[in-house]
């Protein structure tokens, strides 16, 4: 045999949760057995997450895809015994094909962590733009991009720097809310797995915005590739000269450090995130003082989540105009849609707002995995509302999901077939907000544990009308008393989950 | 092949010490020093908790409410195995309360217990991260996309257990 044979597969969570390592040691194996040179790439992961490992071979075409690779199917990539599992080139797949990929650009494509791959594929373009620019140019931009907090809360990201770049202090930190808890969302690690740079390329320019020279990455402890990646990552950086002090000669600091989380879920709220990057119990802080003017350690701080900062590369370089013409109404831009629990084919979907929750669920996922009638439809991870069949036509907006009742929150869409018990998972609701409450306010820590109680009673078909009546009325106290979301937003999948179960007994 | 042979590290002050005294100069670094010592002991021994008071300038009941208040941190020493099965939304819609179950009855263990043989922990977990090929498990700290019954049976076969 001949030529180089270059073979792409992921270093990526899902694709080695589903043996791509075993992948990568059969090639080495097959490639050995038929003298054949091959050069293995471990490249991030694509979002296309049903059809992993997903091994591309390169060829004078262009990378050819082939999907559910296992170790035993690896001979066939050598002698075109694989050739019925082919599914043509990766970039004309039309799940991938057909998505806005702005922030997620590069995932898949590159080898995650290589400098090179990511500066020929348009890395450090907006950084290198954002040093010539002044700070109150750099936040302009971004408050004109239209962007909006990606990790749920939806704040506009402009209007946040521009709050840190007016306080008077010497020392202002930019703090990456790393710790992705909510079900059904893994678009923060796949984009830390598969784009590391991207995020650091996206502090950084925060840092410049707002006058910052630390960041903390406060990264969620289940998460120990992303770690390893990114400690990778960091290390290249700064030897390149991307991190640390007078970066590329422009005079200004900066460097980042990762903090791991210890598995808490109300961590990823921010003020209670800031509490445990102090080294304290994560207990939510009142607000105000804002952490824009009181953040970490008392200083004005930045806190963003990982996409809305991996955002802030591509806006910088392709300017706000291009980004906020995605989108639609108050929601400009894209956004990763996370595609996940009994969907056939589940993975992450970057499209512009305004798309249907129809197209998401039917279109990209093609209905349910287990081929069962879909039910209901969490989104926005656990404080999200359940949606029904009639709800499938809501376009992916801000505004017509808060109309609705609804919360997009991080993106997270979790589908469940009509085997689903819908007072199951309102019990899951209250049984997890206890679990994880931070115990400061009442109406989160008490109210979560009779919630669950009153639930129980519903199941027990003990006096459904007076049982349901009160956990309305709970509710009604969670909402307008709690100190956060995790109590404050809790009744959003109680009610919605029971208004199904409402309709259905006819109570 | 039950074993009994239980990787626990023998307390050691000194141990401790070195752990500790690069975090304590972290600002904010208790955490951080949480971690080392539960990588350096399996768990976060009780001694500790005087020494972290002290290189941290905290009171011992400071100290014991930051180890309480994280699920991460335990008081005493896991399995030689562990095993964690997501309990979150996503693997609900791919049957994890079966897997659980599962679980369950072939190591004779609930949610949160350690065999008495101190050979094999079972908990549970709340979000891997992996939710596009649920249900989701974790063993001995490595991740397994879309676990059935039949493929968690021969994911312990391997594992020995």
């Amino acid at each position: 045999m001949s030529d180089l044979m270059t073979i792409y597969v992921p270093l990526e969570s899902t694709a080695r949760s589903l043996g791509a390592d075993d992948v990568v040691l059969a090639i080495a194996e097959q490639a050995a057995r038929c003298g054949q040179d091959v050069e293995i790439i471990r490249n991030g992961s694509w979002g296309m997450s049903w059809l992993e490992p997903l091994v591309e071979v390169v060829t004078d075409r262009g990378r050819m895809a082939y999907g559910n690779m296992t170790a035993d199917d690896v001979p066939g990539l050598f002698d075109g015994g694989c050739e019925a599992m082919c599914l043509g080139l990766t970039a004309e797949i039309p799940y991938l094909g057909n998505q806005d990929r702005l922030t997620f650009g590069r995932c898949g494509l590159t080898d995650s962590l290589s400098l090179d791959d990511y500066q020929t594929h348009g890395g450090f373009r907006g950084l290198e733009k954002a040093l010539g620019m002044t700070a109150g140019q750099i936040v302009a931009q971004v408050t004109a991009s239209g962007l909006r907090g990606r990790g749920g809360a939806a704040f506009p990201t402009g209007v946040k720097w521009n709050t840190v770049l007016s306080a008077d202090s010497a020392r202002k930190y930019i703090c990456c809310n790393a710790d992705e808890g909510d079900s059904g969302s893994f678009a923060d690690r796949l984009l830390m797995e598969s784009d590391p740079f991207c995020l650091i390329e996206g502090m950084i320019i925060a840092a410049l915005a707002v006058g910052a020279d630390k960041g903390f990455i406060y990264l969620r402890s289940e998460y120990p590739l992303c770690k390893e990646i990114l400690s990778e990552a960091l290390i290249t950086a700064r030897a390149a000269g991307w991190l640390g002090e007078n970066i590329k000669a422009s005079g200004r600091d900066f460097d980042i450090e990762i903090r791991m989380g210890a598995g808490s879920y109300v961590c990823g709220e921010e003020t209670a995130m800031l509490e445990s990057l102090e080294g304290r119990r994560g207990m939510v802080r009142a607000k105000p003082p804002l952490p824009a003017l009181e953040g970490l350690f008392g200083q004005p701080t930045v806190v963003n989540n990982v996409l809305s900062l991996a955002t802030i590369p591509v806006i910088l370089d392709r300017g706000a105009e291009f980004y906020r013409n995605y989108g639609q109404g108050n929601s400009r831009g894209t956004t990763a849609f996370q595609l996940a629990g009994n969907i056939a084919r589940s993975g992450l979907v970057e499209k512009a707002f305004g798309i249907s929750l129809r197209e998401l669920v039917t279109d990209y996922g093609a209905g349910t995995a287990t081929g069962r009638p879909l039910k209901a439809v969490q989104v926005g991870g656990p404080l999200g509302a359940y949606l029904y069949e009639g709800d499938l036509d809501l376009p992916m907006d801000y505004e017509a999901f808060a109309d609705a009742g609804a919360v997009l929150g991080h993106g997270g869409i979790v589908v469940f077939d009509d085997s689903v018990d819908m007072v199951a998972q309102a019990k899951f609701a209250f049984d997890f907000c206890a679990l994880e409450s931070c115990g400061k306010c009442t109406p989160c820590r008490i109210g979560s544990v009779r919630g669950a109680e009153l639930v129980a009673k519903i199941q027990a078909g003990e006096d459904m009308a007076d049982n349901f009546s009160m956990i309305r009325e709970l509710c009604d106290v969670m909402e307008a008393g709690s100190l956060c979301a995790m109590g404050g937003m809790t009744p959003i999948p109680v009610l919605s989950a029971l208004k199904d179960f409402d309709r259905e007994s006819g109570q | 092949m039950p074993k009994n042979t239980r990787n626990i590290v023998d307390w050691d002050e000194g141990e401790a010490r070195r752990v500790i005294a690069p975090c304590a100069r972290l600002r904010g670094g208790l955490l951080e020093a949480l971690h080392a010592l539960q990588h350096a002991f399996g768990y976060v021994p009780e001694e500790s908790c005087a020494l972290l008071a002290e290189a941290f300038n905290l009171s011992r009941a400071e100290v014991y409410g930051v180890r309480s208040f994280y699920e991460d941190f335990r008081s005493a020493p896991s399995g030689d195995h562990v095993i964690e099965v997501c309990q979150a939304e996503s693997c609900q819609a791919r049957g994890s309360r079966k897997l659980t179950a599962h679980a369950q009855n072939i190591l004779g263990l609930r949610l949160g217990e350690t065999s008495v043989d101190g050979h094999v922990t079972l908990r549970a977990v709340y979000c891997l991260g992996n939710c596009a090929v649920s249900p989701n498990i974790t063993l001995d700290g490595k991740l397994y996309g879309r676990v059935s019954a039949e493929r968690f049976d021969r994911l312990l076969k391997k594992a020995g257990l």
